[in-house]
Order: structure tokens, then sequence, then C-alpha cells
């Protein structure tokens, strides 16, 4: 406080307006001390390190230009007649929800362009969630103190697929209402609870007059407020956390080396928010999406070729129609494995990859911090998991499309529906093992360069005839970063036998953990890297291979 | 093992691995690529009875029998009317090139007269619908809207929402039907060629017909208006997925490249 | 913009000083030639020594904002000139809606251009030297853990509640009763299934009305080969619950050559090889409808359940668990078809009640 109004004496009616508003919100929030820590906050340079920004941005365009939809948009289920102005429609019985959002479309000025921007930032949110996920993933910067951020991003992920399969259901037309048929047949399955939760849900037997107004309050009111008070999370803690970097001349696991965020950030990040918004506006401007007015009115008894839910509900899709028709009938109960196994496998599958962090570091049994990311080739074991899991990934969306896959390669549907149900099981294996694979090639390409220099291709007579080919040996820097990586050893079950010579019980886990962190880090799961002997060893009698 | 890793640097290796996954990719499409017997129904009528006998017997009988009475190869014809035949040889499908899921719509290599011919001795053969005439397909006066409902209801399902086709078991697909003329949309829809049902008048009347052509020329003709802007196919959501990836966040992704990237540096001195 | 200082606080001799603050390992050379090198020199970027070029830049930045002001406003004269309705033709799109095209195109090019600007700036006048920042541990030092866990400690004994049991043991009792008001409220989010999937409009002597002409269906309308939707006799499009209904009550109607039928139950229950069958999937709803005339297959296109028309609806293909519900059909006194009766299982996708 002394030093405020010091600061006001010294400068009375003097200081900049700027200053003294500073002053005055200093004095009631304290914003010094936090801009203290934060103005100069050093960001690392690396494209793929914008990408949480571009699910940033698409996040708060959505925000936006949701408000403005719901200005115009009703939620009700009331059946009305047609009078706008989109003619094949015109006379036709329709939801309210449809009616409003017809309007929108075609009667008011620009939002049509807002519905599109809407829908299209929705696509690239999650499409952009997915890859910063998979950014995060092969860099392993889950590891420790990260773990948190990376549930929260994960979290951000999930309510994102809800948010956008609640929202695309609400315009009540023919695609999104099948959808919701969908969503309703997949909890009617659920054992025991099912057939309640669907009643509750629809307020009644499908489809009632009440799921647009219950989806309407959940997709713009609930998700997103839990979704925007995860986001402020995910980003104070990558603040707090400081951001990773890749490992190089200058960067340690103490530092972080980059550009302050007054004034270069603040440039970068604050101008790629309207390279973002003006991007996914131009594509909303020559690119149509959610046509719903092409696809009618919702009614139970009607449906198109095509139903594809939007591409992040397309894994789920996928597995629900690969799946065989499974239903067991016993004491008067039906249990309907064709549908409920699916349900599981979709989360059980999400779950997978949002738990990877915590399987890992109970194998390396790391407790220190990581702030230098890995390059996925130095950790074949992680980076191979992580593309066999992309692989289901990839098989449940190609799944999905069956259909559209079938009729563009001219393939049966039969047959794409089966290599669907084989590579979700073999698909992942042969991924695992190629991906390692290439990673182990890529690490003793890495160690050949650190021993014996980069081949430059020029090729050599000597004096008696031999030709060789030159090798450049590296320059510090490129060595260092070659070798900055740790290496782990496989960790390895204590002695059996304590000193006086009991032998003492090894538990379950502890010999798993050891089978694990031996697959992980064995002789056959990475290259040992190059060690400084090697090195001095090879380039003393240089210029012989 | 030790030897297959040893010969991987061969200089042939990559060619060999080429063909080895060219011969995997091939016999993988063979073993996924439909193949099963084609079926196709065609059809008769009047006074060049004659001649459209003498071209039956040539392009059509060797499938269809010399009498239309239909073979192994072909159905028969008794009865289909001169409708089937005008839409089956009229939009190319017929005479069939070879043995498929699903005989698929080629180029016509009959003229309209030769046609008619062969229409009118296919009718000859029984009594079946006629060729429609102008008043009965042309969409003038029709109430768009209905025929999108009935659309919706009846079409759809195998069509798309707005005629794009969509695919059927084991190969068999329903066709885009955004290139296909009135008439012959009227005489699929009462002949119900190949795999599908037809809708004759006494289920979906003639206005029935021609309110569904009227929708089908306004939402998926040479001049509809897709107001969003381009529609991708008009498939849904899984071309639109697609495009958000590769388009959408791949712009975005070289935007943020441009973004991170390093400014030039001026040259050391 | 204050690009011509930047050159002289960060030549590369006061580049390297700064490095050594920072305890860059740039000595062991010989000991170990993997050793971090420490930050490189900053090199200067052509607009820090061509003062010629920053001027370039600054007009770049400036030409870039300025198009955004002109983009801004081509935006509201769009908005205010195109009506609405307006279509043109703008090769590859097709015919697209022009304010669409107008608005978007503005909109996108108002935007781009300032963030264009803002990292054009950054990127070529801001200074681009980098710096490193130090980290601090997350964890907290052994004092402050110390502190905190005597002083939770403190608390909790002060509270008491270790030692009140029965203050902790009410507490607790009425802490977990309060949220089930919450959840009973929720009761009434809902009726109870009851029997209400079991059942549908369908009964005795129901008509089979024509979804296309709205009029009574007759076995002669129906042709082999032809495929019919048909809801009951007094239904109409406008009902309150004609949604609900119909969800449940939609039937679809093909006829086969009797001898052509392989199940007996699904031939007794035809009417001259007229058969009704259920149009919504026991997948998970969908409508199912898309019949090959050739081989009496029925598929769905959601899930591409595959069903057998002529062998009783069974599931050939797919994820379907059991075969699509039959309507069991005949012919009134005035030759219209009609039902005989309800389905006699629940039609639409199986619930755990189904049995």
């Amino acid at each position: 406080m002394s030093t405020t109004s010091s600061n006001e004496s010294r400068s009375r009616g003097k200081a900049p307006a700027g200053e003294r508003v500073a002053d005055w919100a200093d004095g009631r929030l304290g914003i010094y001390s936090l801009a203290k820590a934060n103005m100069r906050k050093i960001f690392p340079d690396h494209w793929s390190f914008m990408l949480g920004e571009v699910c940033m941005y698409s996040f708060l365009i959505i925000i936006l230009t949701g408000v403005y939809l719901t200005l115009f948009f009703h939620p009700s289920m009331n059946e009305v007649v047609y009078h706008g102005s989109y003619v094949p429609l015109q006379g036709q019985l329709m939801s309210e929800a449809f009616n409003s959002t017809l309007h929108i479309s075609f009667d008011v000025r620009g939002g049509l362009l807002i519905r599109q921007i809407h829908h299209w930032a929705a696509l690239i949110f999650l499409g952009g969630m997915f890859v910063h996920m998979m950014r995060v993933f092969f860099t392993g910067a889950f590891r420790k103190p990260r773990e948190v951020n990376w549930l929260f991003g994960f979290l951000l992920f999930v309510l994102g697929m809800f948010t956008g399969f609640t929202g695309y259901s609400l315009p009540d037309d023919l695609l999104s209402g099948t959808g919701v048929r969908f969503m309703e047949g997949a909890i009617l399955s659920v054992p025991v609870v099912g057939t309640y939760l669907s009643f509750f849900l629809f307020g009644g037997q499908f489809p009632g007059g009440d799921f647009v107004a219950r989806f309407y309050s959940i997709h713009i009111l609930l998700l997103p407020g839990i979704m925007l008070g995860l986001m402020v999370g995910h980003l104070i803690l990558v603040f707090y956390h400081k951001h990773t970097q890749f490992a190089g001349p200058g960067k340690t696991n103490n530092n972080v080396v980059g550009m302050p965020l007054l004034p270069v950030y603040m440039a970068k990040a604050g101008g790629f928010f309207f390279l973002v918004f003006g991007v996914i506006a131009a594509i909303a401007a020559l690119f149509s999406v959610n046509p719903i007015w092409a696809m009618g009115p919702y009614r139970p008894d009607q449906v198109s070729t095509g139903a594809q839910p939007d591409w992040y509900m397309g894994f789920a899709e996928g597995l629900i129609r690969a799946m065989p028709g499974w239903e067991i009938n016993f004491w008067g109960h039906t249990l309907i494995l064709g549908v409920f196994i699916p349900l599981v496998m979709f989360g059980v599958v999400l779950m997978m990859i949002a738990l990877y962090p915590f399987v890992e570091s109970w194998v390396t049994g790391d407790k220190s911090e990581h702030h230098i990311l890995d390059r996925p080739r130095n950790a074949p074991t992680r980076t191979a998991f992580g593309v066999a899991w992309i692989t289901i990934y990839m098989v449940g969306l190609i799944g999905g499309g069956n259909d559209l896959f079938a009729t563009h390669f001219h393939l049966s549907l039969n047959a794409v529906t089966w290599f669907v149900r084989i590579a979700f099981f073999a698909g992942p294996v042969l991924a695992f093992v190629i991906t390692k694979r290439i990673c182990l090639g890529l690490q003793r390409r890495d160690r050949d360069k650190v021993l014996h220099g980069r081949e430059t291709g020029i090729i050599k007579r000597l004096p008696h005839g031999e030709f060789i080919e030159v090798h450049e040996p590296l320059s510090q820097e490129q060595l260092h970063t070659l070798t900055a990586h740790e290496q782990y050893q496989p960790a390895e079950i204590g002695p059996t036998v304590d000193e006086n010579g009991v032998e003492r019980k090894v538990k379950g886990s502890e010999k798993l953990r050891a089978k694990l962190s031996n697959a992980y880090y064995g002789e056959d799961s990475q290259i040992p890297k190059p060690s400084v002997e090697e090195y001095k060893e090879i380039t003393s009698g240089h210029g012989h291979h | 093992m030790k030897k297959l890793s040893a010969r991987r640097r061969h200089p042939l290796a990559a060619v060999v691995v080429l063909l080895l996954a060219l011969a995997a990719t091939g016999g993988l499409y063979t073993a996924f690529a439909p193949a099963s017997k084609a079926k196709a129904d065609d059809t008769a009528q009047s006074l060049t009875i004659e001649q459209g006998k003498k071209l039956y017997e040539v392009g059509c009988a060797s499938c269809h029998g010399t009498g239309g009475q239909g073979s192994s190869d072909g159905p028969s014809l008794v009865g289909v009317g001169a409708a089937a035949v005008d839409f089956q040889v009229g939009t190319g499908r017929m005479p069939a090139q070879q043995p498929g899921a699903q005989v698929p719509a080629k180029k016509v290599i009959y003229s309209q007269a030769e046609i008619d011919q062969l229409a009118a001795y296919i009718a000859s053969l029984g009594a079946g619908p006629a060729v429609p005439t102008k008043n009965d397909y042309s969409p003038e006066g029709a109430d768009i809207a209905k025929g999108g409902e009935l659309f919706r209801t009846n079409c759809a399902q195998c069509h798309n929402f707005t005629g794009h086709g969509g695919a059927l078991t084991h190969g068999k697909f329903a066709p885009d039907l955004g290139d296909v003329s009135p008439k012959h949309i009227f005489e699929a829809m009462q002949t119900g060629p190949q795999n599908m049902p037809s809708f004759p008048d006494t289920t979906m009347t003639a206005k029935n017909k021609k309110d569904i052509i009227a929708y089908l020329n306004a939402v998926n003709g040479n001049e509809t208006v897709t107001p969003g802007g381009f529609e991708l196919g008009g498939l849904g959501p899984v071309s639109e997925g697609l495009f958000a990836w590769v388009f959408g966040l791949g712009a975005l992704i070289a935007v943020a490249v441009w973004v991170a990237a390093r400014t030039a540096k001026a040259k050391k001195s | 913009m204050s690009s011509q200082d930047i050159p002289e606080e960060n030549l590369p001799a006061e580049q390297a000083a700064h490095e050594g603050a920072h305890g860059a390992v740039s000595v062991a050379d010989e000991k170990n030639p993997f050793a971090d090198p420490g930050l490189p020199p900053h090199e200067h970027r052509i607009q820090d020594v061509d003062e010629r070029a920053a001027r370039r830049s600054e007009r770049t930045v400036a030409l870039l904002f300025t198009v955004s002001m002109l983009a801004a406003v081509a935006f509201i004269a769009s908005y205010v000139a195109i009506p609405k309705d307006k279509a043109i033709y703008v090769f590859p799109l097709g015919h697209i809606s022009a304010l669409n095209f107008a608005l978007g195109l503005t909109l996108g090019l108002a935007l781009f251009c300032i963030g264009a600007g803002a990292v054009h700036w950054a990127r070529t006048l801001m200074s681009d030297v980098e710096v490193a920042d130090e980290r601090h541990a997350i964890a907290a030092d052994p004092d402050t853990r110390a502190k905190v866990h005597a002083d939770f400690k403190l608390g909790a004994q002060e509270s008491q509640l270790g030692r009140r049991k029965l203050i902790r043991t009410t507490m607790l009792g009425a802490l977990t009763l309060v949220p089930l008001s919450g959840i009973v409220l929720l009761r009434d989010l809902g009726p109870l299934p009851g029997d209400k999937l079991r059942h549908t409009l369908w009964a005795k002597g129901k008509r089979l009305v024509n979804m296309n002409t709205n009029l009574p269906l007759r076995p002669e309308d129906v042709a082999v080969g032809s495929l019919t939707f048909a809801m009951p006799d007094g239904l109409k499009e406008t009902d309150e619950d004609f949604q609900t209904e119909i969800a449940k009550a939609a039937l679809m109607i093909v006829r086969l050559q009797p001898d052509n039928i392989k199940d007996k139950r699904e031939l007794d229950w035809s009417h001259q090889g007229v058969v009704a069958y259920s149009k919504i999937c026991t997948h998970v709803g969908c409508p199912i409808s898309l019949y090959e005339q050739q081989t009496h297959h029925v598929l769905c296109p959601c899930h591409q359940s595959t069903f057998d028309l002529s062998d009783g609806a069974r599931v050939i293909f797919g994820p379907a668990g059991h075969a699509l519900p039959q309507l069991r059909i005949g012919v009134d006194s005035e030759g219209y078809l009609q039902a005989l009766g309800d389905f006699e299982e629940p039609v639409g996708p199986a619930f755990w009640e189904r049995g």
C-alpha cells in the first residue's frame, strides 16, 4: 500500500492514464504481482505447440457464434407449419426447433454464416483436440508434473464430443433425429436400468416432446460451463508448469528457452486467434456444412442412407456397425450385447489413452519432473502403443463410414464390415510391431550419425585408388541434441533372498512390472545411445570408413 | 530371419517389397470386390415389333432367351412392359457388359428409335407398364414439398436425402439421381429395375411420382442452389469431417508453422 | 516498431555474456563432446540490420491492417446491399448464396489480416532474442510441507472432530441425506416405462393406410416386387402424439410369391403373399427399409443389419439381435387389408425387460 501511495504522490496528475488505471487496479486486485510473474513469461517456438491454441480459439469462436444463435433458436418440439422462404419445405409440418433453424439459415441475414462457422469450428475444435492430444502423447509431455493437465485435456475432449452431439441434435432434422434415435437404442441396451434411463431422458417414449429443450440446456449451459472451467484450469496449469521444450543447445530440464509473452507471444498468440477465426470464416463462406434444409424435418418413420454422426462420434459408430448381433434372453430379461459391448468398448478405448501416463510412470518408477520432450523414436514402446491406439480409432472411423467406403471404392459393404471386424484386432498389433521397428531403425540412424557423422554424398578417391564417402562430423549442437535423451534401464526384481538367506515372496505386481519394464527398455526395445568413450574411440581413428 | 534382414539393404529389396505390396493390394481388392451374378429385368410393344424382334435376337436373346422367356443368365422379359425396356436400354444398363453385383448405367448404344422398337417387341410378349408420356413425368405444376416428404418416406433410405445415392448389400448400390432424366426416374419407380422395388400407380399415384420428380429436380438438379457453398458431395458428416481434418486443420497447421517459424536471418558478413 | 534499438543491445558479444549468466556448459569440449554447448549466439534478421527492410515490414503490417479495415467496411456494405435470397454461380462451388459468400469472405479477410499483421510484426520487428527462464520445482520445499502438515493437524485438533464422535457421525449422515432430495426431484423427468414399449396402435380390425395416399390398402394394390409403407387407420400427421406413435407403428408392406416364403409362420400371418413387417429396426430403431426386391433382403441404412423378408425377417448380417416383428394381417369385409391384432412382440430396439 505504501508504495502505491508514494507512487501517487510522486506523479500526481502527471502519470499517464494507463499507469493510473493499472495502479487503481493493483490497489484492489493486486495485478502487479501477477504481471511480474507472467508478463515476460517465456514460451518456446514450435508449430506443434500451437495446436492447443487452435483448440482454445475454435472453442472461443464456438461460444461467440453460439451466443448469437441462441438469440434466434427456439428449443421447442411443438409442431408448426413452415411458411419461410425455402420452397421445397413450404407447408410441411415440423418442430419449432427445425423451423427456427431454417429461419436462421434463410431469413436472418448472416445467420447461415454464423451457423456454418459454429459447425465448422466445432469439427475443427474436436479435430484440433485430437491432434493436440496426440502431440502431447508422442512427445511424452504428459509426464510428471503434467498428468493432471493431461486428464483435464482428456476430459475436454470427451465433453467436447458430447457437447457436439447434443448440439447437432438440436435442429431436429432427419439426420440428427436418426442419431438421437440411435442414442435411445443404446441407452435401452444398458442392463437393468436402461429402459428407465431412456424414459427419464426423453420424458417418456421416444421421441416425445422434451428432448430438444433438455439437450439445449445441456448443450449451451451444462457442458460448455464445465468445459470453460476445465479450459481455464488447463491454461493456468500450462502457465504454472511453464511450457515443455525439445532438447537442444542451451535447453535443459531446468529452464525454458523462447520468447516473452509481452510483446512477442501477445502478438503471435493474439494474432493467431484472428488467423484461426479468419480461416474458419472463409471455410464457412465457401463450404456448406450440415444443410438441414436438404435433410428435412425429423420423423421416426423416415430415414436416409449415409446416416452418420459427426466425425468425432464416428469411432463409436464404427464399433456399433462392426459388432455382431449378440442378444441373450434369460429369465424374462434381455442382455443386448450387440449394442452394449460397443458402448462399453467406446469408454474402454478412450480410457486406455487417458490412463496411459499412469501406467508408464508405474513401469518406469520415475518420480522426477520432465520438461524436455521426447522425440517419438526415443520412446519406441510408447510411440508404438500410441500408433496402435490411433489404428484402433481409425479402423473405427472407417467402420463408421463403411457404406461410403463401399460405394466410393466399389467394394462390398459386407466385405468392408468384415475388414473392420478383423482389423480392429489385427490392425493395432501390426501397427505396434511396425512402429517399434521404425523407431529402432531411426535410433540406429541417429547413433550412426553421432558416431560417424553425416553422409555428405561426396565420393573421394584416395591415392591408392580406394573410393570413400566423406562423412562430415556433427557440430557439438547436433551431437548434444541427438544424445540428450535419457534411457531407462529395465527394472529388475530385487534379490529374492534377503541378507539372512530367507527367501521373500515376490509379489505378482512386482513381476508384472519387471516384465513390462523389460518390454519397454530391454535390449530389443531401445538402441543404447552412443557413449562418450565410443565416440572418442571412433573419432580418434577417423577418416577410415 | 537373419538372412532376410541381411538382404534388406539389397538394391532390389525396395522393388520386391513394392511388388509384394501391389500383389497384396490387388489380391485384397479381388477378395473384397463384389462378384456375383448379374440380374436385370427387361422388356417390350407395336408395329415395329418385327424390327424390335430382330434387334432383340442380335443383342438380347443370348441371355434372355429367344422368346424372352429368360435363361440362367437373364430373367424372363414377359410382362415387364415397354417402360422397363426404355429404362434399361435407355440408361445403357442393357445390354449388360459383364456379370457383377449390379449392372451399372453406361453409354447408350441403341438409338431412341431402336429402343422404341425393342420396347414394342417386349411389350408384345405380355402386358406391362407402357413408356410414360411427357405429361406424366414433367415436374411442372407439381408440389415440391409434398414430393420431398414422399421422397424421404419412399426413396431417401437408399438414395440419400437429396438423391446422391448409397450402398446396398454385397456391392450393390443405389445410384446418384443427379443426372437421371425425369422420364427414367418415372420408369424406374414404375418398373423397379434390378433390386429396386417398384412403386406402382396403385400404391404411389402418378401425381405422387410427379411430385417426387419435381423435388429431385429442385434439390439435385443443375440449377440447385446450395446456399452454404460447395456441398462436398452432399453425403453428410463423413465428407464434412474429412474436409474439416484435411483442409480445416491442414490450413490452420500451415498457418501455425508460419507463426512459429524462424524469420530469415541476415547473411553473416 | 522499435526496431532501431534491437541491434544495439543484442550484439553477439553481449549475447555471449548473457548466456554465461545462465550457466550454460560450454567449457568441457574436450572432456565431453556431447555436452550442452549453451544457447547459440543470436543471429540478426535482415530487419535488425537493414532499416530499409524494417520499414518494408512496417509498411506490410500497416497494409494488412488497412486491408482488414476495408474488408470490414465491405462486410457491412454486403450486409446492407445483398438480398438474402440472391444466388450466384461461383466456379467450382456451384450456385451459392451471394450473401453468405460475401459476408464470409469479407469477415474472413478482415479477421485474417489482423492476425497476419500482428504475426508479421512479431516475426520481423519485435525482438527475436531467445531468452531462458529458470524453472522452479513444482513441489514445495520440506519446510513448507512440514508447516502445512502441522497447520492441518492443529486445525483438525482444534475442531475436535476426531474426539466428538457424535458430531462427526451426525454430520456425515446429514451430508449424505441432503443430496437425496436432489435425486428425488429427478423422478418426474419422465413416466415409468410400464408396458408402453410392448404396445402399438395396431389392433384387430385396424386398416392399413398407405402413407403415400392416405387411403386404405387393398391386397391387389400391392404388386410383387413393390414396396409400400403403411400406418394404422385413424392416425394423422397433425395428431399430438403422431411422432411417438409412428415411431412404433410404421409398417413395411411387400408381396412375395407364396412359394418363396420359407417360414411357415410368416406364410400363416400373410395374406396371399402380402406380408407386413415393422419398419423399425430391432437394433437401435432406425426405420429400416432398403428393400432389395430380387433377394428379398432388407438393409438398415444406419448400421447395416440385414434381414431376410422371405424367411421370417431373420437377421442374416449386421448388429441386430433378433428378427423384425411381423404383423398378422387379413382382409375385412370390404376387401381392405386389416391387422388381425397388435404385434405379438415389442417392436424396435430390445430392452432389459423385453425377455
